[in-house]
């Protein structure tokens, strides 16, 4: 299974790598957390990663629904789900190859913003990588349910720009829910908090490693991975 | 591999679009699957292939069963889906190296594969650049190459050659031919020449049930009717009764006379050695005759006759009536008489 899932994301990532736009998301997404990263080192004269790993989640907002657009709802446009679901390919090979070629896209883009951590190993002494780790794989989690929100939000339907609409707004509300904290019944905070991701990343990036933030960032992965399977496989019983 | 539709029914919601077809493909046997537009053939073919799953019914290939064994299916199986959907953004030999690695041929026989199936479609030249670019009937092949690049036992082509040019269509028929030789194919088409020209076998399908299932012969002899000549000659007067009592078994089913003078007839006739006589009996009036053929069965008539819902008993309306598009129904005997005056 993994075997073909890989074949699935090999392909895609060698398309995406060979457009343009993909290269323009990656030009925005470095240039706005480098812009984060640098007005803190320039204007503040703080050398930390702190605002990198605040600004990520929201560029991510983005970014990744304008990555995983196109994954699934080119396909039905096209036509060519049809070529690739006939070929000796299940639906969930389908779906877990997009979802590794969209991650491996978020880590790579990842990866370009190290050279700020050189930045701060140049800069400082007593640089503390525990924290910056952690903070790290909480970015590449986060990204993964991302990832896994976009590629749902592209199996429901064949127009692009719906699919990145949807993403968008499924990412939101993960996203905004913890601002609005102080609204929610005090009985539910735990909830909220819990549902919230933001929540979850802010404290991998204190350095805390918890299994329950892995087991919320699986779990959502998972979820919504599934949920793109399902929808796809609706086309053989509609 | 012999593929056997049992009972097959698929419903989109509340349409029923195959309603509870059951036939067979033999192995080796070319197929032909005709009906009109949305009749339910894609739909079949998509059951075939797993892209959609059945509602009732089942569909075996060899001992192996689409509802439990659809990839192993898939895997001995080729096909072209409807037009001919492909990834626009890669180029032929990237796009063939991964249907070929999911298809799990390792990298030396992909090689030869590749060789054999580039050769085969006429893809010499073009096999590095983007499918994008590519020409219809190039696609058409690349598409072709994805099909059979696995050297499938089972091929299964949904309207291969529509949107092509004549000649492109020439050529993917000898393809087709060409692979029908040791693999079972099904070919969905609504054209019936293209059928008539590859198929052995012919099954109709109309809203989305089984209407005729046959050999062209079969289908041709069980749909023919009273044989009909039609002929037109100059006379001034064509002596109509006259001609009906001297040729036996002869009736006029219509007369017209033309804006040139000529007279137009169709005639019912017992059988084929009546031409001749009604030839002879022109002939001794000294008219000149222009025209002469005898009015055949042919597939579209049949195909027309079914689909179109023309239940009457009267076997002569699946004489196509506009046949002077196909050329073996007319026998052209104009210039014999021509050279006769």
């Amino acid at each position: 299974m993994i075997r073909n899932a890989l074949i699935v994301a090999r392909r895609e990532t060698r398309v995406l790598t060979h457009s343009l736009s993909f290269y323009i998301v990656i030009a925005a997404f470095l240039l706005i957390t480098g812009f984060a990263f640098s007005s803190e080192v320039f204007v503040r004269m703080q050398a930390n990663m702190g605002t990198m790993f605040n600004t990520v989640p929201t560029v991510y907002l983005f970014f990744i629904p304008a990555i995983t657009m196109s994954l699934i709802s080119r396909e039905k446009n096209a036509g060519t789900f049809e070529l690739l679901a006939t070929l000796p390919l299940d639906d969930t090979e389908i779906v877990l190859g997009k979802f590794l070629a969209a991650l491996q896209l978020v880590v790579t883009a990842l990866m370009f913003t190290l050279i700020q951590l050189v930045t701060i190993v140049l800069l400082g002494h007593n640089v503390d990588f525990g924290p910056i780790l952690c903070g790290y794989l909480g970015l590449i989690m986060l990204g993964g349910v991302y990832c896994a929100v976009g590629i749902f939000a592209s199996s429901l339907t064949d127009n692009q720009i719906i699919a990145f609409i949807t993403g968008f707004l499924i990412l939101f509300v993960f996203f905004i829910i913890s601002r609005f904290m102080h609204l929610a019944p005090v009985e539910l905070l735990n909830v909220v908090q819990y549902i919230s991701a933001l929540h979850h990343l802010e404290r991998m990036t204190r350095g805390v490693l918890d299994t329950r933030d892995f087991l919320y960032f699986i779990t959502l992965t998972v979820l919504f991975l599934r949920l793109a399977i399902i929808a796809l496989e609706s086309r053989k019983w509609k | 591999m012999m593929i056997e539709i049992d009972g097959l029914v698929k419903d989109y919601g509340s349409l029923r679009a195959v309603d509870n077809i059951h036939f067979q493909v033999r192995e080796g046997e070319i197929l032909g699957f005709l009906g009109p537009n949305g009749a339910g053939k894609s739909t079949t073919l998509r059951v075939l292939t797993g892209y959609l799953s059945p509602t009732a019914g089942t569909i075996r290939v060899g001992d192996m069963d689409i509802r439990r064994h659809s990839r192993a299916i898939r895997q001995r199986l080729g096909y072209l889906p409807e037009h001919n959907p492909l990834y626009t953004d890669m180029t032929v030999y990237d796009f063939l190296f991964f249907c070929a690695e999911v298809r799990g041929i390792p990298l030396h026989r992909f090689r030869r594969e590749l060789d054999r199936t580039v050769s085969s479609c006429g893809l010499t030249g073009v096999v590095h650049r983007k499918i994008g670019t590519l020409s219809k009937g190039y696609r058409q092949r690349v598409g072709f190459a994805q099909a059979i690049l696995h050297d499938p036992q089972i091929l299964v082509l949904d309207e291969p050659t529509s949107g092509l040019d004549p000649n492109q269509i020439l050529e993917i028929r000898r393809l087709i031919r060409e692979l029908g030789r040791d693999k079972t194919l099904i070919l969905s088409s609504h054209i019936m020449q293209e059928v008539q020209a590859v198929c052995d076998r012919i099954v109709i399908i109309d809203r989305g049930c089984i209407a005729a299932d046959g050999t062209t012969e079969d289908l041709l002899r069980q749909y023919e009717g009273v044989p009909v000549l039609e002929l037109e000659f100059f006379a001034d007067d064509p002596m109509l009764d006259a001609m009906c009592e001297a040729i036996e078994g002869i009736s006029v089913r219509t007369a017209q006379q033309l804006p040139d003078g000529a007279w137009k007839l169709c005639l019912n006739i017992p059988g084929d050695d009546t031409q001749s006589s009604v030839y002879a009996w022109i002939r001794a009036r000294g008219w000149v005759l222009r025209e002469m053929y005898r009015r055949r069965v042919t597939l579209e008539g049949i195909f027309r006759r079914i689909t179109m819902g023309e239940a009457s008993g009267e076997a002569s309306n699946a004489i196509e009536e506009a046949s002077g598009e196909t050329p073996d129904a007319a026998e052209e005997a104009s210039d014999t008489a021509g050279g006769d005056s």
